[in-house]
């Protein structure tokens, strides 16, 4: 087995190389920024390119080396490249070869293109690890043109009653996809500072977005009525939010397809706009790859498995780890906004 | 069905009331009166029969969108919600047909008379030319659990607001069994003779809990204290010697209390009394859990009626020889109560043994005040209602001239053992707890408890279960006892049924008692004498 699953993440004894270790370890290759999937402590650290300024900025002054998609460096015979996920900008699906067995690990992905990630490209292989944040069928994504159309519809209409529209996504990825599908012609578009943070960053990597105006303590209550705020999930429900009185709030996450979820957050909107495949995403990404081989992780792991195996036929077994697919609790991280 | 699926949709999502009200006046005034009838109907609980099986329903379900049945199960369970369920999982729909509300409404009613093939084709078809929200708005009226976020109050309110009405008139007028196949919307809302329809109940007036210091509540002596007793809420009505028993609930329970078939030709033509039906041991009050028993059962046997006899504790008068009172102040009220019931007693002892009146009881203090609250559960009651002297029978929940005042609610200490992911509202968190009591050394289940804790905790407890899981069944998690929780209930009944024997009503979480290790909660025993003290009272 080229690739096994231990307690620090899931290793490559022949590179000696973890892919998003969840413990300490000498080298680790990151598939993406995320707080999950990219974890403080370890000696040396592998990306795309993309994602070393906000590895950076999370982590500190890491020990990093970037890398090009399909690049390939070769430790101790293994060949490893890494190949886009379409997840957010920077995030990658890890390719190791040896001695003709093929192993590729996608961490998170999605198949719908967002405007801001490189879009996913499937790797043929003979082993695939998966995500199954969505992993049954009740999870259809409607298309997101049509999801960005009504949130553009929903920010007019709460400008025609006076109000503030305040849209909740994560800080890295779905805010930025947010903002870059808004109509700067209905009005102004602000930013909570944890977001306007990776907006800037991304920025220097070369994405291009609308313009946006951070909001900081004294920026003037009046300035916001019909105009939107993009915030991270840590702002729903806080003393934060009262300067936009009267708002109404959206949120935007795949779990919004749910109704039981959507009453929950208690969200004026919920927008159905999620950073993971869908279903029938999932189904497509697992048939593409050829792989015989399939390791489910996060997400629904044994209904996904059982299903790979009845119908695609498929050796498919689920895989404990620790990542948290599309969390929407507010404290599962301890930056509260970063997260798939 | 599109304009009423787009109402459904806007009532679902907000949570605010002038929203909804907003809403619904928008959507009365593009309706026709049909529609708006049928509208009025559903949002006031007025929903058809299911006509089909749900298993029914799945299979044709499964066919369509070729889902095994395990699967269909799992996401089930995730969505926790069968209408939901079925919604998310049909394929898209090819075109699109916009029924009207009565339309549909009437072909689910045919849709009864159908076979079953027939059944299948129909609903197939159905949902193939419905969007999303009309499909899922069609397969809770199909699976007869249609339920809709919105108060019979905002209804009335809007109503009122686009008919031009005044909202106490259009309560009462909506109570009752009207059903659309009755009545039109213009002889509901407008029908000079309200009476014409001997069953119609008054709307009931209602407490909240007390929540002004002792001192706002001024001169005690002009406050009317009585028990707020712990069974049904009813209302009986004897019109043209016609018996009808409505519960709160606006449920016609009148076949359940055959006790009171001997008020149809005791009582004045026109009397209506409000009260709460319990059942008695002689003068005693019995506990709650007696009651629950009898409404439980089908039929009603000579032992179920002897073992649990049903009486009425008469709290209110709201219409006397034909005359609606409740405009009189509530001295004037309870003075005809008490000489209707004297005069009862008079002339026929045993229709008057089923009806008791609600005693009233003088405080001067604050204290005596508490005192008699204290005693209140002996009496199995739950506290004490406040009424002000000068109070009209008003219509709905009001602050202001009524008041309750509940005792507090038992607690115990308990262990979390399993977790469970919760349904629908919470289906991507462990939020459903099962808690332990010892037992020998041992924790035995005692009772589940899902609400109480606020979202930050749920969160918290959480990723606590993920990470201590012991074992996993199905969709049940064992835990590490670790985590004690103060469990809050109503009352506790023994129950030869659960593992622990005893069951609780109403428990909820009321801490979580971080302060507490595992051998700091509670025991089976002190969950046994608490049913022995409150059964015994002292
Ligand atoms: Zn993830
Ligand atoms: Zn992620």
């Amino acid at each position: 087995m080229l690739l096994k699953f231990d307690p620090y993440g899931i290793y490559c004894p022949q590179a000696n190389v973890y892919i998003d270790p969840w413990k300490p370890v000498k080298n680790a290759i990151i598939t993406h920024a995320h707080a999950d999937h990219a974890k403080w402590g370890n000696e040396n650290y592998l990306s795309h390119h993309l994602s070393i300024p906000i590895l950076k900025f999370r982590l500190g002054d890491i020990n990093v080396q970037g890398v090009e998609y399909g690049e390939e460096i070769i430790i101790n015979g293994v060949k490893i490249s890494l190949h886009p996920a379409g997840h957010i900008p920077g995030s990658a699906q890890v390719r190791l070869e040896y001695k003709g067995e093929i192993w590729c690990a996608s961490g998170d992905y999605k198949l719908q293109l967002d405007g801001i990630s490189t879009p996913f490209e499937p790797v043929r292989c003979h082993h695939f690890v998966t995500e199954s944040t969505f992993g049954l069928p009740i999870y259809r994504f409607p298309d997101s043109q049509t999801v960005h159309q009504d949130m553009n519809d929903w920010w007019l209409k709460n400008k025609e009653e006076e109000k503030t529209s305040v849209i909740i996504g994560y800080a890295l990825g779905k805010a930025q996809r947010i903002i870059k599908h808004l109509d700067p012609a209905i009005g102004t578009i602000y930013t909570h500072g944890a977001v306007d943070n990776l907006n800037r960053i991304l920025e220097k990597t070369g994405l291009e977005l609308p313009p946006t105006k951070r909001i900081i303590s004294d920026t003037n209550k009046s300035l916001f009525k019909g105009n939107i705020v993009v915030a991270p999930p840590s702002a729903i429900g806080s003393p934060w939010m009262k300067r936009f009185l009267p708002y109404s709030v959206a949120i935007c996450s795949g779990w919004m397809q749910l109704r039981g979820t959507r009453r929950r957050k208690s969200a004026d909107r919920g927008f159905v706009l999620s950073d993971h495949a869908d279903w029938a995403g999932l189904n497509q990404a697992i048939k593409e790859t050829g792989a015989e081989n399939v390791y489910v992780t996060h997400g629904y792991k044994s209904a996904f498995a059982k299903w790979l195996r009845e119908n695609l036929h498929i050796n498919a077994v689920e895989v404990d780890t620790l990542y948290e697919g599309e969390s929407l609790n507010e404290s599962t991280t301890p930056e509260n906004e970063i997260d798939s | 069905m599109k304009k009423f699926a787009e109402l459904f949709t806007v009532l679902d999502q907000t949570t605010k009331t002038n929203e909804k009200i907003e809403a619904l006046v928008n959507y009365f005034a593009i309706s026709d009166a049909a529609d708006a009838l049928w509208t009025t109907a559903l949002l006031t609980g007025r929903k058809p029969k299911r006509t089909v099986k749900t298993s029914e329903l799945k299979l044709w379900a499964m066919e369509l969108s070729g889902v095994s049945e395990w699967l269909f199960e799992e996401s089930y369970h995730v969505v926790g919600d069968l209408a939901e369920t079925i919604t998310l999982l049909l394929p898209p729909s090819e075109s699109q047909t916009d029924y009207s509300l009565t339309g549909m409404m009437a072909l689910l009613k045919t849709l009864d008379k159908e076979p079953e093939a027939s059944k299948k084709n129909i609903i197939q078809e159905i949902w193939m030319q419905l969007n999303t929200a009309e499909r899922f708005v069609f397969n809770k009226l199909i699976t007869g659990s249609f339920r809709v976020g919105v108060s019979q109050q905002l209804i009335i309110k809007a109503l009122a607001k686009h008919y031009n009405l005044v909202e106490s008139n259009v309560t009462h007028r909506l109570m009752g069994n009207w059903l659309p196949a009755t009545t039109t919307l213009q002889h509901l809302l407008f029908n000079p003779d309200i009476q014409e329809d001997l069953s119609k109940p008054y709307p009931f007036y209602l407490a909240y809990q007390l929540d002004v210091p002792f001192a706002s509540l001024n001169n005690i002596q002009d406050w009317q204290i009585e028990y707020k007793y712990d069974g049904i809420r009813g209302q009986i009505i004897v019109r043209k010697n016609e018996l009808f028993i409505w519960s709160r609930g606006e449920e016609l329970m009148t076949d359940k209390f055959p006790e009171f078939e001997v008020l149809k030709n005791t009582l004045p033509d026109g009397t209506v009394i409000d009260g709460e039906i319990l059942p008695f041991n002689g003068d005693e009050p019995m506990p709650f859990h007696i009651m629950q028993t009898r409404i439980g059962r089908k039929n009603l046997s000579k032992k179920s009626l002897s073992d649990a006899p049903l009486c009425m504790m008469c709290y209110d008068l709201l219409e006397y020889n034909g005359v609606d009172i409740r405009p009189l102040p509530l001295s004037e009220r309870r003075a005809h109560l008490e000489t209707l019931i004297e005069t009862l007693k008079s002339n026929n002892l045993a229709a008057a043994a089923v009806l008791k009146l609600s005693p009233v009881f003088e405080c001067h203090t604050e204290q005596q005040l508490i005192d008699l609250r204290l005693v209140s559960r002996d009496r199995m009651c739950e506290g004490l209602m406040l009424k002000h002297k000068d109070s009209l029978y008003e219509a709905g929940r009001r602050r202001g001239k009524w008041w309750k005042w509940k005792i507090d609610p038992l607690t115990v200490d308990g262990v979390l053992i399993y977790a469970q992911k919760g349904h629908g509202r919470r289906a991507d968190l462990y939020t459903d707890y099962t808690f332990a009591v010892w037992h020998h050394n041992e924790l035995v289940p005692f009772t589940k408890a899902y609400s109480g804790l606020t979202d930050k905790e749920l969160v918290e407890v959480d990723s606590w279960i993920k990470k201590h899981t012991k074992e996993k069944f199905g969709p049940v998690r064992s835990v590490t006892p670790e985590l004690v929780f103060e469990i809050a209930f109503e009352g506790i009944n023994p129950s030869p049924r659960h593992k622990s024997g005893v069951a609780l009503r109403f428990p909820r979480i009321l801490r979580w008692r971080k302060d507490k290790k595992i051998e700091d909660a509670n025991h089976k025993e002190d969950l046994l004498n608490l049913i022995q003290q409150l059964s015994n009272p002292a």
